[in-house]
């Protein structure tokens, strides 16, 4: 061992720090700490932004959810049709169409006067009917009420939708370009055409007279033959409609022609001949038609068309129209349920939890219990549904559908994290203060009813909160239930009725097939996640309130 | 009707406590000290043996009254009426009777099911006469029994306790009465699945078509139910979603644990798990209103088809969803790793990052990995996400870009609007329950094992 | 960081005159290795270490005593620079490695580290393989070019730390195995891996039953041949046994620093007296 050391103390030391060997790596070695600390960072700008994108887009789709355009529309109120007996019965939807006149072109045939009767929505009848039932003494006046026009026009009018779109898609603009490349675009007569060579094919022509036969599919076989890549029949939308008319015509005047290659000056569409000026071709949305936009400019320009506040998001039940369709039965349902979750679980979670927590023996059965709380809490939530779908409804026969099924089903849920929640709360208390109790001669009962407990209190609160938070959120098992019924009135609503909740409805509503959805959906998640935030804020302003220091 | 009866109940149990609590004031004159227990405990003994037995019993009727009436129905019925009849064709029967019996008809009900009907609301009416003189006698005898056992020395307050004890111990068992209700319930409506499905073709069938229209009479009748593309879909989802969560979660832990400034460890870390708080139906939601589409513009624009219910949109969403789990554990694992550990590291003259990579993640592991299964048995079991993104069609893919299925998707499509428990249609979904429960909870269960033990080892 | 690394600017710390008196150790063991110079440390608002200088020789056993929350185990952290690492820790004053100051801009933690190793009061082997634990530093800091090589620095780390005939056969399983003192030794094989000039040890014996303390203390006796070594200790026969020099700290200040035989027999300070002597700490 000696001998080593007299070696080693002769032996220059191993690193050497200062050569440039040395500081290269030294170097390598901080860059890739350098990398690891940018991962971390990108990692958590990414975690990060794709929530402000969550909530970014939400907020986006949502906003105009929380306006609703409307129409103050004047109303006279026909005693004719409406009798003052028995108002219900009246013919509303005569009386609204009537409304709807002074916008409605003089010369319009019937089926216009449906469509114009479109921009309002379909409940329109029933908003007045409501309204005349609820003040009868209206009968014979002439009346304004507020009505939501439909979703269509709804959108129009908060920019969501456009007026008019691009006549021509993007592949067509394309097209276009290659045949001008190709030379075939001419101006003639004033009119842009398109100098085409034809094959008269003599399978597709009789020859008359006069001669018949498919003209249009002689143009499309020589468009076709120019662009024979393209495989769209968007590409013959750029010809004009009085097409054929021009074959037809040449075939008319020389009937030798058929059987042979001929020029031909087909007009293109009205677009196109704008697209060939340099304009921007624009045509009419095809969601609307004329005498609707017609009447609904006139409307607007009478000053009637408003966009106030959705209160209706709020305090409507659901519909199948956007325009009319709120939230207010979701809330119910709910709050049906959540109570009943509460009242459940809150009693049921706070005895578990001091049972084991304060008076269980260490035995077999109480780990039992604790491993399969502890179980519990990470069980999917659809297996919940499950067992609320096999139990509840089959085997207890308890209503489809209920708040009742549903706070039971979600307070099976809730229960594990209450009765963690308490236990941490129950530990907490020092036992400083159960001595001093059992030291007066309390009962351990006692000690706990009337000391612990009351101590415990706001951290239990907290959980049960949080644990409330979680249900009002849950979705999977409301849906095996049930509990996503369509309910359009609130009046029937109760703990053992059908029912819907915020999630289910959020749900139903984003499988909806209206465009008018989308934006409700957003609407109704940021009422969900204001309902979330304001409980978890009180449940932190409870902790911060009754933080103690022991 | 029922509200009444508990209604009474609980009218009984405050009389039954203002008895108590008198007579026992009366036996000793006024004289309070004399008791052995405070008059409120006397009180609260009678109480709750007014109010409790007879609650149970009303609950025990109401959840077998309706079985019991079923049963006495069928045996009612003429000889012959049932025979050769399938039960769900019973059932359908029992149903028309009690519609009849509610005054919904439709059509002409034959003889039979009118006087089923008769009878079926006779009983029940007297049913629910004798639940209220049952019930309402038991708490009288209750309360003639516990007041008179009322004295100076009855200890009321420890009869009163052992009561509430029992209540405590009767609300902890719910625990397991839940854990076996969902084994109960998953493994007898699997069995009667498996009972038409053979559990090869189940566990080992590449065809999954349970959707095959059903009519009445043709119970027994078509679909595949094969359940290989189901389970490979939710693993494909899950692996997406884990490439997703695992290295964002972790390499933010890793940020947040070691590099980042506490102002910032302090601000940041509520805000991913802002994202834990989220409700899934609003993921969901976000992945068919925003990443969907703008997938499928990206795929476009490199000339990839993708599909717009995409394995990879709703894995992706679910990814997002999973990272503060991810981040989470690890981060607790992370912390868990002893400050001697660090010093020897830096000791050593290792930077920050050789000491993370080299010494604390190694050591980590365990609680990381625990945290990972976790997260994995999380987006197994998740819902919402996958039925509004993902597809329904089973498909066997290993495209990311293409839709598949999974096993939750179809437990809520196949049950939604439609709960007659009696074709396999219906049953499968319990069947695919039973597999979803099992395997998550086999993952939970290895997950807090290794966290447990990895714990131990630092403490 | 990779500013001229051989441009370190060397600041003047005058050598102490070296005692000639009797019983006084030969001069050539007096080659200045380290020197601190007013040292004032704060953790925070709190200060805990008080203009502390203090010399360390090369090839000689230097040890820190004193009452514990005294400093010396601060005040050797600030040796090597492992109080960066601790959020909120202000240092000022001068310590030089040859004559280089350690703070300077340019000089950097992490090779620093490796030229003033350190071992820690409580064994921390990583939880990896013996051989792992030990072929940590020269993998880092790429001493080895070879895998032939690596295995003759972890060979030879293991055999200079006494270690090696206990774990020859067992290089792989983990070092987290081992017995106590065993550790410790494997944590000592891999502080003196990277070949350091400098050997920090805080209290190495304070976690160890007698038996693995005096087998430390001897290699010790041994290592000192080949290094500088500073050693925290709350246990005076400790600091006698094996030091060649004494410092006394007490309340974050450096009370008197003397040649051991001198500090035990006859301290020039009544409060090092009194400790030493068991009055108080």
């Amino acid at each position: 061992m000696s001998d080593a050391q007299t070696v080693d103390r002769q032996q220059p030391r191993m690193g050497d720090w200062a050569s440039a060997d040395s500081r290269r790596r030294l170097r390598r070695r901080y860059a890739a700490d350098r990398r690891l600390q940018a991962y971390g960072i990108i990692a958590i700008g990414l975690a990060v932004g794709l929530l402000g994108v969550l909530v970014t887009s939400l907020v986006i789709t949502g906003a105009p959810a929380f306006l609703q355009t409307k129409v103050d529309l004047e109303i006279y109120v026909d005693p004719a049709k409406v009798d003052a007996q028995d108002p219900a019965k009246g013919n509303f939807r005569l009386l609204v169409r009537e409304a709807m006149t002074p916008y409605i072109p003089t010369d319009a045939t019937d089926k216009e006067k449906t469509e114009v009767t479109k921009i309002l929505t379909s409940d329109a009848a029933y908003i007045l009917r409501d309204y005349v039932v609820a003040h009868p003494d209206t009968i014979g006046k002439r009346i304004t009420l507020p009505i939501a026009v439909s979703d269509p026009f709804d959108q129009l009018n908060k920019g969501v939708i456009p007026k008019k779109v691009e006549a021509l898609t993007w592949s067509q603009e394309l097209y276009f370009e290659r045949l001008k490349n190709r030379d075939v675009v001419v101006e003639e007569g004033g009119r842009t055409s398109l100098k085409l060579d034809v094959y008269i094919d003599p399978a597709k022509v009789e020859m008359g007279p006069p001669p018949s036969g498919d003209f249009a599919a002689l143009a499309r076989d020589s468009l076709q033959a120019y662009l024979p890549d393209v495989h769209d029949t968007a590409l013959f939308a750029l010809l004009a409609d009085d097409v054929p008319d021009a074959i037809k015509l040449r075939v008319e005047a020389d009937p030798s022609l058929i059987g042979k290659t001929v020029q031909v000056v087909f007009p293109v569409a009205q677009p196109v001949a704008e697209l060939a000026k340099g304009e921007t071709p624009m045509v009419l949305n095809p969601r609307f038609s004329p005498v609707q936009i017609q009447a609904f400019e006139a409307m607007e320009e009478k000053g009637i068309v408003r966009t106030p506040f959705n209160w209706d998001l709020f305090f409507n039940a659901d519909s199948r129209f956007p325009e009319r369709a709120g939230l207010a039965g979701a809330i119910t349902g709910s709050f049906y349920a959540l109570l009943v979750c509460f009242l459940l679980s809150f009693p049921i979670g706070i005895s578990a939890a001091i049972y084991l927590e304060e008076f269980a023996p260490k035995n077999r059965l109480t780990d039992l219990i604790e491993v399969n709380i502890n179980n519990l809490a990470a069980v999917p939530s659809v297996v919940f549904g499950l067992l609320g779908l096999a139990v509840f409804l089959g085997f207890f026969g308890l209503p489809r559908s209920a708040p009742l099924v549903g706070g039971m089903v979600l307070s099976l849920m809730t229960l594990p994290t209450i009765i963690i929640a308490t236990r941490a709360a129950l530990k907490a208390v020092p036992p400083s203060i159960r001595e001093a109790a059992l030291g007066i001669g309390a009962s351990k009962h006692q000690v706990v009813l009337h000391h612990v407990l009351p101590l415990a209190m706001p951290g239990i609160l907290t959980g049960t909160i949080i644990g409330m938070a979680q249900a009002l959120g849950e979705t999977a098992p409301l849906l095996l239930i049930g509990m996503n019924a369509f309910i359009p009135s609130v009046e029937s609503m109760g703990v053992l009725e059908p029912a819907t909740a915020l999630p289910t409805q959020i749900y139903s509503w984003a499988d909806s097939p209206e465009r008018g959805f989308v934006s409700r959906t957003s609407a109704a998640i940021l009422v969900l996640l204001a309902f979330l935030v304001v409980m978890n804020m009180v449940a932190v302003a409870l902790r911060h309130m009754f933080e103690r220091k022991w | 009707m029922i509200g009444y009866i508990l209604l009474a109940i609980v009218a009984l149990s405050a009389v039954g406590y203002y008895l108590g609590r008198r007579r026992a004031l009366v036996s000793v004159d006024g004289r309070q000290h004399e008791l052995h227990s405070r008059p409120n405990y006397h009180g609260a003994y009678v109480a709750a043996w007014v109010g409790i037995p007879s609650l149970l019993l009303v609950l025990a009727w109401l959840a077998l009254q309706g079985p019991v009436i079923n049963q006495l129905l069928l045996w009612s019925l003429p000889l012959g009426t049932t025979d050769g009849l399938e039960q769900g064709q019973i059932d359908l029967l029992l149903s028309e009777i009690r519609s009849v019996a509610a005054g919904n008809i439709f059509g002409e009900p034959s003889l039979v099911v009118q006087e089923a009907a008769e009878r079926y609301q006779r009983w029940q009416a007297i049913a629910a006469y004798a639940m209220v003189v049952v019930a309402l006698s038991v708490a009288l005898i209750g309360l003639y029994l516990t007041s008179r056992r009322i004295s100076p020395e009855f200890r009321a307050r420890h009869g009163a306790e052992r009561v509430l004890t029992g209540l405590m111990i009767a609300c902890s068992l719910i625990a397991i009465l839940t854990t076996l209700g969902i084994v109960l319930s998953l493994l007898i409506e699997a069995l009667r699945f498996f009972e038409r499905v053979s559990p090869l073709e189940f566990f080992f069938g590449l065809n999954w078509e349970p959707q095959i229209p059903i009519r009445e009479g043709q119970v027994t009748a078509g679909g595949a139910f094969g359940a290989v593309p189901v389970f490979a879909g939710t693993l494909l989802i899950a692996l997406i979603a884990m490439t997703v969560a695992v290295p964002v979660g972790l390499y933010s832990a890793i940020y947040l644990t070691e590099y980042a400034h506490p102002k910032v460890r302090a601000t940041v870390k509520p805000i991913m798990e802002l994202l834990a708080g989220i409700p899934t139906v609003v993921y969901g939601f976000f992945a068919v209103l925003t990443v969907a589409p703008a997938l499928r513009n990206f795929g476009e624009m490199i000339g990839v088809p993708i599909a717009p219910n995409s394995a990879f949109a709703a894995g992706a969403v679910m990814g997002i969803m999973i990272i503060p789990f991810v981040s989470s554990f690890s981060d607790d694992a992370i912390a868990a790793v002893p400050q001697t550990m660090r010093d020897g590291s830096y000791a050593m003259g290792a930077t920050k990052g050789e000491t993370i990579t080299k010494v604390l993640l190694p050591a980590a592991l365990p609680g990381i990995m625990g945290g990972i299964l976790l997260a994995v048995s999380r987006a197994i079991g998740e819902t919402m996400i996958v039925v509004m993104a993902a597809g329904i069609i089973a498909t066997l893919t290993l495209n990311p870009f293409e839709p598949v299925t999974t096993v939750t998707v179809q437990i809520v499509t196949l049950l939604i609007g439609d709960t007659e428990f009696d074709n396999p249609k219906t049953l499968a979904a319990f069947a695919l329950g039973l597999v979803l429960f099992v395997v998550t909870l086999a993952l939970n269960v290895l997950a807090l094992h290794i966290v447990r033990k990895y714990r131990e080892r630092y403490e | 960081m990779e500013a001229n690394v051989e441009a370190r600017p060397v600041i003047k710390i005058e050598a102490p005159a070296v005692r000639q008196d009797e019983g006084a150790l030969p001069a050539e063991q007096h080659e200045l290795k380290m020197a601190a110079r007013d040292v004032n440390l704060w953790y925070g608002e709190k200060q805990a270490l008080f203009d502390v200088s203090l010399d360390i020789f090369a090839r000689q056993v230097t040890a820190l005593i004193g009452p514990s929350g005294c400093g010396k185990s601060t005040f050797i952290r600030c040796l090597n620079r492992m109080n960066d690492v601790i959020e909120g820790c202000r240092m000022k004053g001068d310590i030089a490695l040859d004559g280089e100051d350690v703070y300077a801009p340019q000089v950097d933690p992490v090779q620093l580290r490796a030229r003033v190793g350190m071992v820690f009061q409580k064994p921390n082997p990583f939880p990896k393989s013996i051989y792992e634990n030990v072929a940590y530093g020269p993998r880092i800091h790429g001493l080895a070019h070879s895998k032939a090589e690596l295995d003759e620095i972890v060979l030879k780390s293991l055999i200079r730390a006494g270690l090696y005939e206990e774990v020859k056969d067992r290089l792989n399983e983990p070092g987290t195995g081992l017995s106590g003192g065993q550790q410790q030794r494997l944590c000592i094989a891999r502080a003196i891996s990277v070949d350091p000039e400098v050997l920090l040890m805080d209290e190495p014996c304070s976690a160890l039953d007698p038996i693995a303390t005096a087998r430390i203390e001897a290699l010790m006796e041994e290592l000192k041949e080949t290094f500088c070594i500073v050693i925290v200790t709350h246990s005076m026969q400790q600091a006698a046994r094996v030091s060649q020099r004494t410092a006394f700290f007490h309340l974050g200040k450096l009370v008197e620093v003397d040649e051991t035989t001198k500090m035990f027999t006859n301290p020039s300070e009544t409060r090092t007296q009194d400790y030493i002597t068991g009055r108080f700490g």
